[in-house]
């Protein structure tokens, strides 16, 4: 104050206005500061609040693409590239270029967008004979077969070989010969394959081949390299039979060279074991309806399924199936009705379990078999199909119709497996007996079919949390009436704290403890806990009653609301007789080892690390949660409500169960809630204390795998943007949702009840 | 009876078994800090080791040597299952688990023994126990210590000149790792930024044989001399240490030969008296806190898991605080107090209760590999393909863990805020203050113990969580620490080690979990210990504020 009034004493020359000037430009100042503490402060903290929210937006940013629909549009089309007629297309990796085999024994490179052809070669050592036939070999080994009509055939590879000479790109079209130029001999000379199929192995060429004369031909060659080059030399063994009155129409050979299949355009199949020295008949099969011929025949990647395209416009999976006789069938698993059309052209997908179907009204249609998906059908042609190819990725198919036409389209789809039948519905998967839950992400190969059925990890997530709550829900709750309503204050006090050290508890510690000292214990002390369980509630009366008949004195040396403290002796020696019972038990009841007990007389299997084992850790993490919020719940009841009622002559635990629990049922519910949001996140306990099996099975010797163990195991391996990235997104977007969901719901019961509270 | 039933109808029944749930609990909560305080403790303390004859299931009697591990009883029915001759009438058998060690030699380093077959148990002064840098413990007899290959001291000699080598071959180690882990991590991080200089001079078209290139070829070339200075002076040392070796008696009486340089302390815990065992207690409490792990995180040391989680913990500190006040200041003070405000503190409130891994997933996509990849795309293209900040690591490691506890921070200090009466504030805003000056000068300073408990509260549980981790950064074993002598001292990129994954990992995934168990038990007992003082720290405060203001109120 005082220097304030000085100040102009001591500075007469500064005039009274420019001294206002100066408070004013102070003033304003400060008031600049405010502005911009408010802006600061507004902009800082809507931009946490939206950094928040942004976790769900990515979560949803991930996981959106897996239910866009595929899209394809067409790129080009143009008259085929080069003279004859083709017998096979073939794309390189990115869809660029293309290859066409024709008639004439040529291989024409032609740009896939524009049709200009890149360049030609002519198959060496074709001499006088013409092509007969021709098959392709593994997926993704760009090889031939070509069959010719002297009996003999001639492995191609087609190469793309792009250089950039000068930084121009130039591409050699070149074709290689993985066993030799001189044609393979496969059927008495004179007599022309009409059918032909290929599989290589790593030391077996395998060819089967149907002449003229209605023969099959199977010829084993035997790969031996020497040991000074790596020159390979083939060792022919053959073997002729006779038909068995189907008119080969197709013929297959898969990957394993085990199955040969031979069908007829009736529908016929002729299914031979051809691993051993001679060809064995194992089955016939019809493969369409009645009165549906068979147009197309293919394998799926793997080898291990036929696709089957009828010529009215239906295509179906089948693959073998064991039987009870330990006999493999086989077995129709899935059709696809959405073609009209005979299926002119089946082209499988290199990476995937898709295909796509070309039918005779042109139209072309992509399909995903594990899925049960049809993904598009689009009109591709205005006459039918002849050939169709599809690239390597799966992003562009090449066809041609019958016009001498050849259509390029550019595909969508990133995410075929994903239907709601394959992600949450019983999906009969390759190589399983009967349709199955499974969840079996990892993929060596592209053989492979990945099964994301995320039935049994949300099964698994939610019998943790049920064995969790099953412990959790009585202890807290009764924790949370007697420490709210009866406790002293004192021992209140010493409780609250105790269990808010309980909830910080790391839960690495309580998983590593599960699984490395509880599980063991368990596992050696089985009857132990069940003893237990009947006798700790017992002894807990007992003393309660043997409390009460102590004399008067006695009991009024303790002060009311120190029960719980009596106690503590009492739970401990019971555990403490409880296990020490557990060993003559076991020995008096199961003959010595409840374990095999269990197993032999109840037929219940035993995991060490088991749900019991889960529930017990994961329920002593969600103890604290749900004690604290239900303990507030019922300690925020008004006092006049306990009062009034115990004026009225009713008993602590009248007033209790009557009065207090019903108005704090609410707060109740809540804190079950929250304490299942908690349960079902639960990460490190169940992924340290189960054995992360994903199982469908109830049984509480049993482990799970949860949602949240499965990410954390998978998501590490997991390839970015990929479909089992993206599930695992979904996975944990699914976990947001519902603990956002049960939290929010527990927290809005809770502020209801805050105001009922104080309008009371 | 008729007593009986009265009691029952007055209730109180119900009111003990409440009690009980209680005290279950709290038993529950005190035997587990119990149990991990008990094994992890324990393991440090020197055990006595045992040489007994034993009967073998065959009738042959073998010598064995080792320290008791563990005991259980077992059913005698199981044992005969599997195939072991027990005699009629026996119930139940206690067995030992036998730590034998002399994993080289031996095979196997723990074996059961059954108590019954174990005869003539004796503890001899002279049993001597070896830690080694591999193959785990060695038990036996010392008979000799050779100096490049003659015979030094024999018999009783043998242990004076055993300790003295030892104490030689410490100060030789300590050497070696100065070179290896300092000097040699040093010139080769500094080679790899040559390197990195070089392809980003390459990647900016820059003319090849340029001043730039000459100048980091003759860097290169001081970096390599330095380099085969430094090689040459370890190899030197290498020789120093490989010189003396000892030779002693295992179990089944072979005399093995140990080169002393594999040997990290020896000890006869039989002839310590119970000053010697507290002192070796000290020494191995203090090499647990402050050395290296060895033999693949089953023995020595955690403390670059120490390091790596104070580190992460300050550097989500630095993140977290600021944000979360600024946040909370917000809601509390400046935003309009409506439904909108409501719906977003009960999402931020419920964000908390939001399973952990899911922070994880997004820490992984959105930090590593969305911001991370733009990241290293801009700045560091001269070592793509590998990623520098496209890769899990401290720095998102810490940001996931800051957006995780940023809600803990939120609501405690919106807490404090809200306890704060409106006579301060309006006592303020009279004397002329503008909002911000109260904010600043009163209601913030008055509100810094509710932050401090939020920050607190954050630390314990970033201290604590372990799942998001496991996706965006930590790793079983950090080739150096983050913080170091190498320009630009602290390395964001780089990953860490963490107490808790520690403990996952070595109890779950180490090829010899009975070995490393107590060393797990340890570990966990110092990361409960670091929680449960950070709660009790935040309790503390908490009512401590309650207390103020509450004297406030009236």
């Amino acid at each position: 104050m005082l220097t304030l009034y000085d100040a102009p004493m001591t500075e007469p020359t500064l005039s009274p206005a420019r001294r206002l000037d100066a408070v004013d430009s102070r003033h304003s100042w400060r008031m600049l500061k405010d502005r911009m503490a408010r802006y600061g402060v507004a902009l800082g903290g809507s931009s946490v609040i939206i950094a928040i929210v942004l976790i769900f937006f990515y979560l949803l940013y991930v996981v959106f693409p897996l239910f866009v629909p595929a899209s394809s549009e067409a790129v080009a089309d143009y008259p085929l590239p080069g003279e004859g007629r083709t017998l096979y297309l073939g794309m390189e990796e990115h869809a660029g270029m293309a290859v066409r085999y024709t008639d004439a024994g040529r291989a024409i490179y032609f740009d896939t967008t524009s049709g200009a052809t890149l360049g030609e070669v002519t198959l060496a050592g074709l001499g006088e004979s013409r092509i007969s036939s021709v098959a392709r070999g593994a997926q993704g080994s760009q090889q031939l077969v070509l069959g010719l009509s002297d009996g003999r055939a001639v492995v191609v590879r087609h190469r793309f070989a792009i250089s950039y000479p000068n930084d121009v790109r130039t591409v050699t079209p070149t074709l290689l010969y993985p066993y030799g130029e001189t044609p393979l001999e496969v059927a008495d000379s004179g007599v022309a394959l009409t059918r032909l199929a290929m599989s290589e192995g790593d030391d077996l060429l395998l060819l089967a081949a149907t002449d003229a004369a209605g023969r099959l031909h199977v010829v084993k060659f035997h790969k031996e390299s020497s040991l000074l080059d790596d020159e390979v030399t083939l060792q022919r063994e053959g073997l002729v039979l006779e038909g068995e009155g189907v008119a080969a129409e197709f013929l297959l050979l898969e990957p394993s060279q085990r199955h040969l299949y031979l069908a007829g355009a009736s529908g016929q199949l002729l299914h031979y074991d051809v691993s051993d020295d001679e060809a064995h008949l194992l089955e016939r099969v019809r493969l369409t309806p009645k009165g549906q011929g068979l147009r197309s025949l293919e394998l799926l990647v793997g080898g291990y399924s036929l696709l089957a395209g009828s010529d009215k416009g239906e295509v179906s999976q089948w693959f073998p199936v064991r039987d009870e006789h330990n006999n493999y069938q086989l077995t129709r698993i899935r059709d696809f009705h959405s073609q009209q059309q005979g299926i002119a052209s089946i082209a499988t997908e290199e990476r995937r379990k898709g295909f796509l179907a070309a039918d005779a009204s042109g139209r072309v249609g992509i399909y995903h078999t594990t899925a049960h998906r049809t993904i598009m059908v689009e009109q591709v042609a205005s006459s039918p199909i002849t050939q169709l190819s599809n690239a390597p990725r799966s992003n562009a198919f090449l066809a041609e119709d019958a016009q001498g036409r050849l259509h390029f389209w550019r595909v969508h789809n990133e995410h075929p497996e994903i239907s709601w039948s394959s992600l949450w519905g019983k999906v009969h998967y390759e190589g399983y007996e009967k349709p199955n839950h499974t969840w079996q992400s990892s993929s060596a190969s592209n053989d492979f079919e990945p099964k994301f059925s995320l039935t049994p990890l949300a099964f698994g997530t939610l019998k943790a949390a049920f064995y969790a709550m099953l412990i959790a829900v009585p202890l807290a709750i009764l924790g949370a009436i007697y420490t709210a309503y009866f406790m002293a204050p004192r021992m209140r006090q010493l409780v609250k704290p105790t269990i808010e050290i309980m909830e910080a508890l790391p839960t690495v510690i309580l998983g590593f403890l599960a699984g490395l000292w509880l599980a063991p214990v368990l596992e050696n002390h089985l009857p132990a806990i069940f003893v237990l369980l009947l006798l700790m509630p017992l002894a807990v009366l007992l003393t309660g009653f043997a409390f009460h008949r102590l004399p008067r004195e006695l009991r009024a040396r303790i002060p009311e609301g120190w029960e719980a403290a009596l106690l503590v002796p009492v739970v401990m020696g019971v555990t403490w007789l409880c296990f020490t019972l557990s060993l003559p038990l076991e020995n008096l009841l199961f003959g010595g080892d409840m374990r095999s007990w269990l197993s032999n007389e109840m037929g219940i299997d035993y995991d060490q690390r088991n749900s019991l084992v889960v529930g017990i850790a994961m329920g002593f993490a969600v103890i604290p949660t749900i004690f604290s919020i239900a303990e507030d719940a019922i300690f925020s009841v008004p006092k006049h409500l306990t009062f009034g009622s115990l004026a009225l002559g009713a008993t602590p635990w009248q007033t209790m169960v009557r009065v207090v629990i019903l108005t704090a049922s609410p707060g109740i519910f809540s804190a079950v809630m929250i304490g299942m949001g908690r349960a079902v996140g639960e990460t490190m306990i169940v992924l340290m204390a189960t054995g992360n099996t994903p199982v469908m099975d109830f049984s509480i010797f049993q482990g799970m795998r949860t949602l949240s163990a499965n990410i954390a195991v998978e998501m590490p391996e997991s390839e970015v943007a990929s479909t089992h990235y993206r599930i695992l997104f979904l996975a944990a977007l699914v976990l947001f949702l519902f603990t956002f969901v049960f939290n929010t719901l527990a927290e809005i019961v809770r502020q209801r009840l805050r105001r009922k509270y104080s309008s009371l | 009876m008729k007593e009986l039933r009265a009691w029952f109808r007055s209730g109180s029944p119900w009111i003990w078994m409440n009690a009980g749930a209680v005290t279950a609990s709290i038993v529950m909560v005190a035997a587990l800090i119990i149990l991990i305080a008990v094994r992890g403790l324990g393991h440090f303390w020197a055990k006595p080791v045992f040489e007994a004859d034993y009967i073998e299931a065959d009738g042959s009697i073998t010598l064995l040597i080792g320290e008791i591990h563990d005991s259980e009883m077992v059913p005698a029915e199981r044992l005969r299952e599997a195939g072991e001759t027990v005699a009629a009438g026996v119930d139940t058998l206690r067995r030992y688990l036998v730590k034998t060690g002399n994993r080289d030699t031996g095979g196997l380093d723990f074996r059961w023994a059954l108590e019954s077959r174990i005869k003539a148990k004796r503890y001899p002064e002279t049993l001597m126990v070896l830690e080694r840098y591999e193959w785990g413990n060695f038990y036996g007899y010392l008979r000799s210590v050779s100096e490049d290959g003659t015979l030094v001291a024999e018999g009783e000699a043998a242990w004076e000149t055993l300790q003295q080598r030892l104490e030689r071959n410490r100060a030789l180690h300590a050497q070696i790792r100065q070179i290896e882990k300092n000097a040699i991590g040093s010139v080769n991080y500094r080679l790899e930024r040559l390197r990195l200089a070089e392809r980003r001079l390459e990647l900016d078209r820059v003319t090849p044989g340029s001043r730039a290139y000459l100048d980091l070829a003759e860097a290169r070339a001081t970096l390599q001399r330095e380099y085969e200075g430094l090689q040459q002076s370890l190899g030197e040392l290498q020789q120093q240490v490989a010189r003396d070796s000892i030779g002693a008696e295992v179990m089944d009486g072979r005399v093995v030969e140990i080169p002393l340089a594999k040997v990290v302390r020896a000890y006869r815990p039989n002839a310590m008296g119970a000053v010697g065992k507290v002192g070796f207690y000290m020494g191995k409490l203090w090499e647990f806190v402050s050395d290296d792990p060895r033999e693949a995180n089953t023995e020595g040391g955690i403390f670059p898991a120490i390091f790596g989680t104070v580190l992460m913990v300050i550097l989500m500190s630095i993140f977290v605080t600021p944000f979360g006040v600024v946040a909370a200041v917000y809601l509390r003070e400046y935003a309009k107090q409506g439904p909108l405000t409501r719906t977003i503190r009960i999402a931020v409130n419920n964000l908390a209760g939001v399973p952990s891994i899911v922070y994880g997933v997004f820490g992984l996509g959105f930090f590593v590999y969305f911001l991370g990849g733009n990241i290293d795309q801009l700045f560091f293209p001269e070592s793509l393909p590998a990623p520098t900040f496209g890769t899990p690591g401290l720095l998102w490691a810490s940001l996931t863990l800051a957006i995780l506890t940023v809600p803990v921070v939120i609501v405690a200090t919106e807490e404090g805020l809200s306890r704060i009466p409106r006579a301060i504030r309006e006592g303020s805003m009279a004397l002329g203050a503008t909002k911000a000056e109260t904010l600043w000068r009163t209601v913030l300073p008055m509100a810094s113990p509710a932050m401090m408990t939020g920050l607190i509260l954050a630390v314990a549980r970033a201290a604590g969580e372990v799942a998001p981790l496991m996706l965006v950064g930590v790793v079983k074993m950090a080739p150096s620490l983050a913080l170091d002598g190498n320009y630009p001292f602290l390395h964001l990129d780089q990953k860490f080690m963490h107490l808790g994954f520690h403990i996952f990992d070595v109890g779950f995934q180490s090829p010899n979990v009975e070995a490393a168990r107590p060393l797990v038990y340890a570990t966990a007992l110092l990361l409960v210990l670091v929680i449960v003082l950070l709660n009790l720290a935040a309790i503390a405060i908490r009512n401590h504020l309650r207390e103020k203001y509450r004297a406030l109120e009236h």
